[in-house]
């Protein structure tokens, strides 16, 4: 993938987090103490849980259709973070080989039964990440953030993350466009040229910094960034928090996979 | 009120590297006046504008805004009274949305939440842009990232209003509107450029710069008449003042 592609790509996820639709127009709050909730829920099952697991791929799948979130883009970006997991259970079926289970004749080992649990929960929580940030846009999660306590120097750097990832990109984008128009096939491209052009793309920044600096004394930037109050919890949002407090302690406490299971072998008798 | 005034008494500025950017420079701009800076590359109109705000201190001479003098404890009430507005929007507009941009200043001056929004409305109804106002800067075209810089000044009711190359990057359609509106400003207001039309337009008195001091000041059209003196400053007659023959 060239650096134009991966610039759009980056632009794809902001784009979609400006859509209107009933998900999107949830209070921020909201969403983020339900993702928090749902992170938590997730995370805290033991490590050979496998089964309970999979009834909360609803959360996702829900958020996604009604959130019109493509759902391939997801997978994707899911799809893209996945080595990092991956790295972490690889070692467990090698390392935990007792048998833990016999699926149709062939002995299962404890540790491929905890490896598909990391993947499964990572796969969880990495899509609930990124469909929080799908959802809510950038911002709104800062300001949220904000809003819920959390420390103003801490909300502020990921504002400027976000409003400066795009100009440094663009920054970037043309200084490599740059060297392509007068580097001739090979020549022009090695690490050392690369490493002037980092070098470069430093300083422009440090400048950048200065004057955006300045432009925020001149409206008399004083050391913390102000926001406006944000409108109160609408009956939605707290119908929303409502159901998925519910969902989410139902699909913890009781075994509703196999439930539905039991169900479904009545009905085939 | 006949005291938003800003004074260069014999100012001189040397940066840290020993570069003598300003050499002396003395002018009075009084209440109501728009006047444009102009000179060549480098000759210190930048470093002119940093110090109507006080980021930049004079390394000798006194700098005047209304009636405070500029020292590191009057900074902060003359960054009330002047505004500027810097060339690269890119760089004036650090906010994710155009709103919470605009209402960053007045939320700065300590206003209620209904003050704000009404400053915010009326700066982005001033420059056409209220359609704008929950996008995300990086989504503009250049033009509107440009009149949303100059309504995040205005939106703090600024008694003088200071500009650096205000029509760089735009098209002509968007240039025309912009000198437009700033000719419905009734601030004082200082403008530096290259594009000496837009001076013509917008402003009565034209400053000459060369090297770090003052070589002409006076009215525009007589000014931005005199061919050699431009011509000795980089410069060219503005084109609207060019009679081109057609072959």
């Amino acid at each position: 993938m060239t650096f134009d592609e991966k610039y759009f790509n980056i632009g794809h996820l902001d784009r979609i987090s400006y859509q209107d639709t009933c998900v999107h127009r949830l209070d921020p709050r909201v969403k983020v103490i339900a993702t928090m909730l749902f992170l938590i829920t997730v995370v805290s099952f033991p490590k050979y849980e496998v089964v309970a697991l999979f009834p909360f791929f609803l959360f996702p799948v829900l958020l996604m259709t009604i959130g019109e979130i493509p759902i391939l883009f997801i997978v994707k970006k899911v799809l893209l973070v996945s080595p990092f997991a991956v790295f972490i259970g690889i070692f467990n079926p090698f390392l935990d080989t007792r048998t833990a289970a016999v699926i149709a004749g062939i002995p299962v080992s404890a540790g491929w039964i905890s490896f598909v649990a990391i993947m499964l929960k990572f796969s969880l929580t990495i899509s609930a990440a990124i469909l929080l940030i799908a959802t809510t846009s950038f911002p709104g999660v800062c300001h949220a953030l904000r809003q819920l306590g959390f420390p103003s120097l801490f909300t502020a750097q990921l504002l400027f993350l976000y409003r400066y990832l795009f100009v440094l990109m663009e920054e970037s984008m043309r200084i490599i466009r740059a060297r392509d128009m007068r580097s001739f096939g090979k020549r022009g491209t090695g690490v050392k040229v690369v490493v002037r052009l980092i070098g470069i793309l430093f300083l422009r920044t440090v400048d950048r910094a200065e004057r955006i600096y300045y432009a925020m004394l001149s409206r008399g930037f004083q050391g913390d960034i102000l926001s406006l109050k944000q409108s109160h919890l609408r009956t939605s949002d707290l119908a929303f928090m409502a159901v998925t407090i519910a969902l989410l302690t139902v699909f913890r406490f009781f075994r509703v996979t196999e439930q539905i299971g039991s169900f479904a072998q009545e009905l085939l008798r | 009120m006949s005291h938003h005034l800003v004074e260069f008494k014999n100012v001189f500025f040397r940066y840290p590297d020993g570069t003598e950017a300003l050499k002396g420079i003395s002018f009075r701009i009084t209440h109501g006046e728009s006047v444009g800076i102009v000179g060549a590359n480098g000759a210190g109109k930048s470093t002119l504008l940093l110090h109507m705000n006080g980021y930049l201190m004079p390394t000798s001479g006194t700098v005047t805004i209304s009636d405070l003098s500029l020292t590191k404890k009057t900074r902060q009430d003359i960054r009330r009274k002047v505004g500027i507005v810097f060339q690269n929007p890119d760089d004036q507009l650090f906010m994710p949305t155009v709103f919470d941009d605009v209402a960053f200043g007045p939320l700065n001056l300590g206003m209620d939440e209904t003050h704000v929004r009404e400053r915010v409305h009326e700066a982005l109804r001033l420059v056409n842009s209220l359609d704008l106002c929950n996008k995300p800067p990086h989504h503009l075209s250049g033009g509107q990232k440009s009149a949303v810089a100059i309504a995040a000044v205005i939106s703090m009711e600024p008694d003088i209003l200071v500009m650096d190359e205000p029509a760089a990057n735009l098209d002509p359609k968007s240039r025309r509107s912009l000198i437009t509106l700033l000719k419905t400003f009734a601030h004082s207001k200082i403008v530096a450029s290259h594009d000496l039309d837009l001076i013509l337009d917008v402003c009565q008195r034209c400053i000459v710069i060369k090297d770090g001091a003052v070589v002409a000041d006076g009215p525009a059209d007589e000014i931005l008449a005199n061919k050699i003196l431009l011509e000795e400053n980089n410069l060219e007659l503005p084109l609207s003042r060019q009679n081109i023959k057609t072959p």
